[in-house]
């Protein structure tokens, strides 16, 4: 019974053996062999036909309109099979196209890649979940001639497979900077007339970038549109936001930024996102920025990295487990 | 979610349109659809009510920056009125308030 195949016989013997006792068996066995007939390629007409050749065998005295019923009935079936066709065309080709893109997410993975850098001093945590396959989020540290830590986070508009390739863009426009050190607001006004210049026009993207001086320990930074991130002060016990003005990358061909400077003592901590933290929706409502801070506070005491994926898991949980937005998360924190 | 677009044509070259719902990766083809062909006629004046849109995503905020270049393009002008407060906060972290004309006298949904 386990060689279930397409011929008359077969088809015949199930057909008659159903007729005869009504038994469930002889329809499960239907199933099977409808099954396997999709597998094997054949069409709804084609079962049809093999339905009609075993009752003319089992009944040959059929009257001649049952018969020709039988012809008008494969005609109409005919587009059905084609349909099937089509639908099994596509099907293969949708299983080409996901391992083309998953293809493309690891090469996005390589290119993008950062390395967390180690700092006497500071405590560095970083953690970026795409929502999708390809992440539209992007982070990226660098370490300058003079050991000062260069700090980005970036997040493009559009999700997908367009924004993770402009991802590459300006990725490619950050290493092609001299070593040299440059400031913040120069970082984000060349990468602007990259991004104006090679961008669709409802495309952009937003940025902070930050540069941690290890000799002063000095944190200045400049925004380009992006969602603020917060300075926790260890000794007021208190978070303020980290913002500042600036146009988003990729509107405007001159475009200023302003650059800031905060002072960074033992144990505070700076902390830089996306809006896939701040965006995330708790059924239809969405999260307040005090539930952010709260959720930090909690973990603030742990080494910097923990702290990232307490936070993650706490918003991976809130959300179901089904991220909406590409999630972003870096902190750093001055040693005590 | 759904976003509801009306637009009425009160006189030449003045169109209004007024959305409600959600501005979101969903919806916002259909809007750049209808809003980038009003600001192609030249001395245009074209005014967007958001009064009805609780809220709006990056790629709602990517549709009005086209709009924003196509006015720069044809010479016509986009004003957006009765923004809710959670969307303007929105076009503030981006800076796109200092570029765009918003009418924030009148604000919705307070």
């Amino acid at each position: 019974m386990n060689t279930l195949r397409l011929d008359l016989e077969n088809y015949r013997d199930l057909l008659a053996e159903y007729i005869r006792t009504k038994d469930e068996r002889a329809l499960y066995q239907a199933e099977q062999f409808s099954k396997q007939s999709m597998q094997q390629n054949i069409s709804p007409e084609e079962i049809i036909n093999v339905h009609l050749r075993s009752l003319q065998e089992l009944y040959p005295e059929l009257p001649d309109y049952i018969l020709d019923s039988f012809d008008f009935l494969m005609e109409t079936m005919m587009s059905y099979g084609l349909a099937y066709q089509e639908f099994q065309a596509l099907r293969e080709k949708q299983l080409e196209l996901k391992s083309e893109i998953s293809v493309a997410a690891n090469m996005q993975k390589t290119l993008l890649s950062t390395t967390k850098p180690e700092i006497e001093g500071l405590d560095i945590g970083a953690l970026s979940v795409p929502a999708k396959q390809m992440n539209g989020d992007y982070h990226h540290f660098v370490i300058d001639d003079e050991g000062s830590l260069g700090v980005a986070v970036a997040d493009v508009i559009g999700k997908g497979v367009p924004a993770a390739l402009c991802m590459s863009m300006i990725k490619y426009a950050m290493d092609s900077f001299p070593e040299l050190r440059m400031d913040p607001k120069y970082i984000l006004g060349s990468l602007n007339r990259v991004v104006e210049r090679n961008v669709d026009s409802n495309m952009f993207i937003t940025m902070m970038y930050g540069m941690y001086n290890t000799e002063d320990n000095t944190f200045s930074y400049a925004s380009a549109g992006h969602e603020p991130g917060f300075y926790y002060h260890k000794e007021r016990d208190e978070f303020e936001e980290i913002s500042a003005p600036g146009l988003v990358l990729g509107v405007s061909p001159d475009s200023m930024y302003e650059q800031y400077q905060k002072q960074v003592d033992e144990g505070d901590m700076i902390v830089l996102l996306t809006d896939g933290v701040t965006e995330c929706r708790k059924g239809d409502d969405f999260i307040e920025q005090e539930e952010i801070l709260e959720v930090i506070r909690e973990y603030k005491d742990l080494p910097s990295q923990e702290i990232v994926e307490n936070v993650y898991k706490y918003f991976e949980r809130l959300q179901d487990f089904q991220l909406r937005d590409d999630f972003t998360l870096i902190v750093l924190k001055r040693d005590v | 979610m759904n976003l509801n677009i009306d637009v009425k044509q009160p006189e030449e070259r003045y169109s209004v349109m007024t959305l409600e719902g959600e501005v979101d990766a969903f919806t916002a083809p259909k809007l750049k659809e209808e809003l980038l062909p009003l600001t192609e006629a030249e001395n245009a004046l074209v005014e967007v009510d958001l009064g009805g849109v609780n809220y709006m995503d990056s790629t709602g905020l990517g549709t009005f920056i086209s709009a924003l270049k196509s006015t720069k393009e044809h010479g016509s002008r986009m004003r957006l009125v009765q923004m809710e407060d959670r969307v303007y906060r929105l076009f503030k972290i981006t800076g796109l308030t200092e570029i765009m004309e918003i009418d924030t006298s009148v604000r919705g949904g307070m």
